[in-house]
């Protein structure tokens, strides 16, 4: 399992304080922070950050199927899981797909993972949510991604059963031709909505299982907390001590993702012989029970939610927040203009490079390089057809040397590049991601990430590669 | 062992157009004004000219392909003409195509030109060009002040040089640049500064700020070409200039993908310098050459150029230049005319520019700015980034 937040984590008193003029009442929201996409990074970059994490997580694990679940995929006809996938350097005999349209779709991914016999699947949820300037749910949500694998060996947790009911309340909804979620009458959803169908579902789930309220060790309703949580859990008859308090102070709610990020962050806590229920709230309610297994301290190892939390940084600047999420319309200049068309014929031809950072290594002189060509770099060698794959995406670097430039186009200046110095002599100029303007030294250690790389606005289009951020500490 | 071009190409005639914003113009204008100079310089008739090579570096944003433009803009008489590109040692790779032509003797004189007209794309700087295919897939975002930022994080951290000394010596170049282009009518930029303007200006790409840059111009050079023997038989005998290398160095992918380069220099600059001074025989640059004209594209590309030449040991070129070395009135004076900063740098007349100054030196035309007697020069083009590039060496000097 892992999960993964953007680093900037808008403070939601600048929020407040950027709508003051017009919206006083909102400074009672301006508490905790909401973790923010920066402008290269969507549900596709956070979630092949996530399945990084969870794959890295001592079992290398090579699943079967990969679900992708999200109500924000940028592509909605370009399957965006085997973006992922191919992220991933996972075999191509994989079973894809995303699962999306409602707040509930992770709990259905994760439903479809467990119900899929012996074999492996990888879910993964991640949201970016786009919200309307000013809006409540500008400050209760947050862009995170978490990811687990299902499946029969070194199980942390068992699943026990679940429960399922589909009601088509509409507590809000998004139409296919909108931008933004429309919010209904928040009392009106609590009381009828909330504290009606989630108390149900909870109830034939333990009736179906013979079990108790008092056996549920921790409770996780996703997307919900505070007051109403804990009224949920009063009518659930679960112990409100059991109740996980959410994730809105640090990150805000993830959206579908908030739901993977509660179990990761739930079992990551949990003792063995634990019962953890986790609750998907939309359009009806989905139920799923689980039982720690002896193992589960093994949960702690995993880059988790606690992690993710801890990499972040506070960031005050509500502009540039407008900017990242496509809120607001700067001038870019002329650069901006330029002609981008992305060739799919090249890029098909070398996606395992672009999307899976696979360079090569010679087998001759032992140098590795990107890109992978016919002929080995290394001047003193220059052999033609010796290179095997070599993977760069896990590979450390060091920065060799580095600009930040104001004249080149960036969405957000300057843009930062280098030469960065990977092991077996192989040295590549990339783009750098996450660093400040007067972060980056000589010899600055690096990890790759996944990223958005350039955009065709002309085409509606946009593409990926990896960038240098700084190391994990 | 190859004998080398040295002594088998005369020079007789140069031309080059005034520099600078030539809203006035276009690029077939600029070349005829370069053009009315040089064939006035070698006292010819345009019909003695047997073919031309023509360099254009961004031919989408002007001129189009094809060689056409400079044969339909000088109405030449129908002989050959061949359009060259290699980025910024365009100018240089056009007046190797002239000087080759008439050192096989395929033809006894011909034309080189260089030009580029930029500023009519509304770009300061570099235009921003259309995206390609697989490349573009991978590689940064870069500009060329970016490009070449990188080597003075590289340089300063190789050679343990404080950065605040490194940019002081970098505002050095930048001054000299700007004394030596308010003597050069032709110069785009013919002001003064101060290096205290240098160091407060806005960055524009760390740590290169504005006046560490070279602005794009629009602009023209040409040069007329025939054999020494040639130059003898039409009277252009006295104070004959010829070439005595012409060498080119190409990256091959070692300094982007193999980590053996330091990130602090140009290795081909190393290359073709050292080839350069092999051919036209020449042991101890430092002392034999009397001025050098180098691609300050950034104050930190002539900077490290200096060392690159030989001219500069390693790690002391920042002490040589704010010691005044290669000033004006220095030990080996570099870019009299002002450089790429001041005279300006329309990027496929560039190398022709850098020859054309020194031609002009030799033959004692360049009033205040002139030199004491020089007899042989040499022209640094760096085309491309610091990690992967052409670089054009050029040696001239008086005919022996």
């Amino acid at each position: 399992m892992g999960a993964y937040a953007p680093r900037r984590r808008l403070l939601r008193s600048a929020i407040a304080t950027a709508h003051a003029w017009a919206k006083p009442g909102l400074k009672g929201l301006g508490k905790g922070s909401r973790a923010i996409c920066s402008h290269d990074e969507d549900v596709i970059t956070m979630a092949v950050a996530a399945a990084r994490a969870c794959l890295g997580g001592g079992d290398n694990r090579s699943p079967d199927r990969l679900l992708l679940a999200s109500t924000s995929l940028p592509f909605a006809d370009r399957q965006n899981a085997t973006v992922v996938g191919e992220a991933l350097n996972l075999p191509e005999d994989l079973q894809t797909a995303d699962i999306s349209g409602s707040q509930r779709a992770a709990t259905s991914a994760l439903l479809l993972g467990l119900q899929h016999g012996g074999a492996e699947c990888m879910v993964v949820g991640a949201e970016k949510c786009l919200t309307r300037a000013g809006s409540v749910e500008e400050f209760t949500v947050g862009d995170a991604a978490a990811a687990l694998t299902t499946g029969e060996d070194q199980q942390l947790a068992r699943f026990i059963g679940s429960h399922s009911i589909s009601r088509d309340m509409v507590d809000h909804y998004r139409t296919a031709q909108s931008d933004y979620n429309y919010a209904l009458e928040e009392r009106w959803i609590r009381d009828c909505g909330l504290m009606e169908i989630i108390p149900e579902t909870v109830a034939a789930l333990l009736t179906k299982l013979h079990m108790l309220p008092e056996q549920i060790d921790r409770l996780l309703i996703a997307g919900v907390d505070g007051r109403p949580a804990a009224q949920i859990a009063a009518r659930c008859s679960i112990d409100k001590m059991a109740l996980h308090e959410g994730l809105k102070a640090p990150i805000g709610h993830a959206g579908s993702a908030d739901a993977l990020l509660l179990l990761v962050d739930a079992l990551q806590a949990a003792e063995p012989d634990q019962h953890i229920l986790l609750v998907g709230f939309g359009q009806g309610c989905d139920a799923l029970l689980f039982q720690t297994t002896d193992i589960v301290h093994r949960a702690r190892e995993s880059h988790g939610v606690a992690a993710a939390i801890a990499a972040g940084v506070d960031d005050t600047n509500y502009l540039r927040y407008l900017s990242f999420a496509g809120l607001v319309d700067i001038d870019w200049g002329m650069r901006a203009e330029r002609d981008n068309r992305t060739s799919q014929a090249a890029f098909y031809r070398g996606r395992r490079a672009i999307t899976g950072f696979v360079g090569g290594l010679c087998r001759d002189c032992g140098v590795a390089q990107f890109p992978k060509t016919a002929l080995c770099v290394n001047p003193n060698c220059g052999k033609q057809d010796t290179q095997d794959d070599e993977m760069f995406a896990n590979k450390a670097g060091q920065v060799k040397s580095f600009t930040e430039d104001w004249l080149a186009l960036s969405l957000n200046p300057p843009l930062m590049y280098g030469s960065v110095r990977f092991d077996r002599q192989s040295t590549l100029m990339m783009e750098f991601a996450d660093f400040d303007p007067g972060e980056l030294s000589i010899g600055s250690k690096l990890q790759m990430v996944f990223r958005i790389k350039d955009f065709d606005p002309l085409r509606g289009y946009h593409r990926y590669f990896w960038k240098a951020a700084p190391a994990a500490e | 062992m190859a004998s080398g071009i040295k002594d088998k190409v005369a020079i007789i005639g140069m031309g080059c157009s005034r520099f600078g914003e030539r809203w006035d113009c276009g690029a077939e204008h600029l070349m005829l004004e370069a053009f009315d100079e040089c064939l006035a310089d070698a006292g010819i008739e345009k019909a003695q000219i047997e073919a031309a090579w023509l360099g254009l570096c961004y031919q989408e944003q002007s001129l189009g392909k094809s060689s056409i433009s400079l044969s339909q803009s000088l109405r030449l008489p129908n002989v050959p003409v061949t359009r060259v590109e290699n980025l910024c040692a365009t100018g240089t790779e056009a007046l190797r195509g002239a000087a080759y032509a008439v050192a096989s003797g395929a033809c006894d004189i011909a034309l080189a030109m260089g030009v580029e007209k930029l500023k009519d794309t509304g770009f300061g700087g570099l235009p921003a060009r259309t995206m390609g295919t697989f490349e573009d897939l991978w590689f940064p975002g870069v500009s060329a002040p970016g490009s070449f930022a990188q080597l003075a994080s590289a340089y300063a951290h190789k050679h343990n040089i404080p950065m605040d000394q490194l940019r002081e010596a970098m505002a050095h170049v930048s001054w000299k640049s700007h004394e030596n282009g308010a003597l050069n009518p032709k110069a785009h930029l013919k002001n003064r500064i101060t290096k205290e303007k240098v160091l407060n200006a806005p960055m524009i790409s760390y740590p290169l700020g504005l006046f560490d840059c070279c602005g794009v111009s629009d602009g023209a050079a040409c040069a007329i070409v025939t054999t020494p023997e040639m130059a003898k038989k039409i009277g252009r005998a006295a104070n004959l200039v010829s070439i005595k290398a012409l060498q080119l160095a190409v990256s091959n992918g070692a300094e982007m993908f193999y980590d053996e380069w330091d990130g602090s220099h140009a290795m081909t600059a190393e290359l073709a310098s050292k080839r350069a001074y092999s051919e036209a025989g020449i042991t101890d640059p430092k002392r034999q050459l009397d001025m050098v004209e180098v691609h300050d594209c950034f104050s930190i590309t002539e900077l490290v150029t200096m060392e690159d030449l030989g001219l500069s040991a390693p790690g002391q070129a920042c002490q040589d230049i704010t010691a005044g070395v290669y000033d004006r009135d220095g030990a080996l004076p570099c870019n009299v005319d002002g450089g790429l900063k001041c005279f300006g740098h329309p990027l496929g007349a560039t190398g022709l520019r850098m020859v054309y100054e020194i031609y002009q030196q030799l033959h004692g035309r360049t009033g205040e700015r002139q030199l004491n007697d020089p007899t042989l020069g040499l022209t640094h083009n760096l085309g491309g980034f610091p990690n992967r590039n052409v670089c054009s060496i050029s040696i001239v000097g008086l005919y022996e």
